[in-house]
């Protein structure tokens, strides 16, 4: 009896430890998601008049609505753009950096500092690597005697310029987790490899390269969750234009809700970011931590 | 081609040594990458006028600076970083250090289940819910305020994952030891598994730290005022191609709102990759 007592203090005292986060967490991360779902069914009331409920109608908008369409191939793009260049980079630099390398330090820094600038500042200094006349990009091309594009102003050139822009922020992060995974590779693998006359080349491909499938997986979850969550460089590079040629589903959100004030619509886009993170998610927990136990 | 007896040799004699066309791709790849940072540096230590003029005797100045400084609040911005930064992690301390226990150490029903509902806030960042978490912030009374920038963020589902993982490798022994000296749950938390998590919540902390003076979409949305702005907002307001601001002043207040931060990065580089890579289970 005593001990049954016990348990039960034990777990009122479990769940007031639980509370502070929980209210938070309630707060602005589980009532956002429900009301963002319950919002993309109405339509925002007029002059103080209540929200009309409409059933998906927002939702056949969206399937009518051009830019949306836009919007959504720029991203999936735009991801497609930035993931396996940055994926394949990130393994190339750990392994330069992983080998002995003259002033190895310099190198493993230089990649790795624009991870730790904030998107705004980096996307400061590129854009003036992609002014029209002024920048430097074009400078050195002029130099050479060929007329550079309007990088950020040119609507079949601009998505790509954010592209490059990305992966040059993104890279050396992702190298640091090949990094670690790498000094994890016992070294008699390649001994092993070296004395049978294995070429450098079928050793990556065949020992090495599969022995870092899981951090490949971990770092294409967190590439794809940044490809949607990331669009700080867009507020200073190209605001999403020209024509919304470099707009992604997040910025699109932000314009709906504080630039054309329709927050119903925004709910409704953000929906869609929503289901996206939860096919990465499920994708993660199936697939990436099917051995990982939460116990 | 060198023949594969050589090859062999050499590799044999020099155990990982690299060819020099690895070398050289190596350090070229650092250079392109290392380039924009020193670019923002030249152009903001020169006059206007050297932005793509590369001369080395160019002269130096701090004009930039002090336009910089001059033209936008970047201290008030500064102190507003400053505020938020220490508040949010201070404050994610101690929420995640309290919910990390509990699903440690403490039988509570559904355990299991709401652990995998806290890890939904994994991929469910605030910035994505930016439009309901508006409404809610100015429901309370939070826009326009640091805690209002700050408070989604305090519940980390990343802090609580990761302080219950260190927690629950520490013995179960050196508890009841503390129990032993007449210690309660309290004092155990903060006696037993607090100091033995210090590595934790060292990485946690920079990984935080690093991630809120960078963090942007959210705090331009809840701030309206110099007041609350922090200095990612602050700079991008002030670079905004339409200020019409030049260049070499904005490379400048760029370099002040990144200063604190990189010079930290530089002199404890170790500290930061190996913080972001254990926080790299996210």
């Amino acid at each position: 009896m005593a001990r049954l007592t016990s348990d039960r203090r034990m777990q009122v005292y479990g769940a007031l430890l639980l509370l502070p986060a929980a209210v938070l967490l309630g707060t602005f991360a589980y009532l956002p998601t429900v009301a963002t779902l319950i919002n993309s069914l109405f339509l925002p009331g007029f002059r103080g008049a209540a929200p009309e409920f409409v059933g998906l109608e927002n939702y056949a908008l969206l399937l009518e609505d051009r830019t949306f369409w836009t919007v959504a191939r720029n991203n999936l793009f735009y991801a497609l753009g930035t993931i396996p260049t940055s994926i394949a980079l990130a393994l190339g630099m750990a392994l330069f950096v992983n080998a002995r390398l003259p002033g190895r330090g310099l190198v493993r820094m230089a990649y790795f500092t624009p991870t730790i600038l904030p998107m705004i500042a980096a996307a400061n200094i590129w854009m003036f690597f992609y002014a029209p006349q002024i920048g430097l990009f074009n400078h050195l091309l002029g130099a050479l005697g060929i007329e550079g594009p309007n990088w950020l102003g040119d609507p079949g050139v601009a998505l790509g310029a954010v592209i490059v822009m990305t992966i040059w922020k993104e890279a050396g992060f992702f190298m640091i987790f090949y990094l670690a995974a790498l000094q994890s590779i016992p070294p008699d693998l390649e001994e092993a490899a070296d004395l049978e006359g294995t070429s450098r080349w079928s050793f990556f491909w065949r020992v090495t390269f599969p022995l870092l499938m899981p951090t490949t997986l971990f770092v294409l979850i967190n590439a794809l969750i940044n490809a949607v969550r990331v669009v700080d460089h867009l507020f200073i590079l190209t605001k999403g234009g020209p024509n919304n040629a470099t707009n992604l589903l997040l910025y699109y959100v932000y314009e709906n809700a504080f630039s054309f004030f329709d927050r119903t619509y925004a709910a409704t886009i953000t929906v869609v970011i929503l289901l996206v993170l939860a096919v990465v998610a499920t994708i993660k927990f199936r697939v990436l931590d099917r051995r990982t136990h939460y116990q | 081609m060198t023949t594969p007896t050589a090859a062999a040799v050499a590799s044999r004699r020099f155990a990982i040594r690299l060819p020099g066309l690895e070398t050289t791709a190596a350090w070229l790849l650092a250079i392109v990458w290392i380039f924009p940072l020193l670019y923002a540096f030249w152009a903001a230590f020169h006059p206007a006028e050297f932005m793509v003029r590369f001369e080395l005797l160019a002269p130096l100045t701090l004009d930039n600076f002090t336009d910089a400084w001059e033209q936008a609040p970047f201290a008030r911005y500064y102190v507003n970083t400053f505020l938020l930064v220490t508040g949010i992690v201070a404050a994610q301390f101690v929420v995640c250090t309290l919910a990390g226990f509990a699903f440690a150490r403490f039988p509570i029903p559904g355990k299991d289940a709401l652990f995998m509902l806290v890890l939904i806030q994994l991929f469910v960042f605030p910035e994505v819910l930016i439009v309901e978490n508006y409404r809610i912030a100015s429901g309370l009374g939070l826009v326009d305020t640091i805690a209002g920038i700050g408070l989604p963020y305090v519940a980390s589902a990343f802090g609580i994952f990761l302080l219950r993982q260190t927690f629950k490798t520490i013995p179960r022994e050196l508890e009841e030891a503390a129990r032993v000296e007449g210690c309660g749950w309290m004092a155990i938390l903060l006696k037993v598994y607090v100091p033995l998590a210090k590595p934790t919540y060292l990485a946690y902390g920079l990984v935080s730290i690093s991630h809120h003076w960078n963090n942007f979409l959210w705090p331009l949305v809840v701030t309206n005022s110099v007041e609350s702005r922090p200095l990612t907002v602050g700079l991008g307001i002030f670079s905004a191609p339409e200020t019409g601001v030049n260049w070499a002043t904005i490379s400048a207040a760029t370099l002040l709102s990144i200063a604190p931060l990189l010079v930290a990065f530089l002199l404890f580089q170790r500290q930061f990759v190996q913080s972001f890579l254990r926080a790299g289970i996210r």
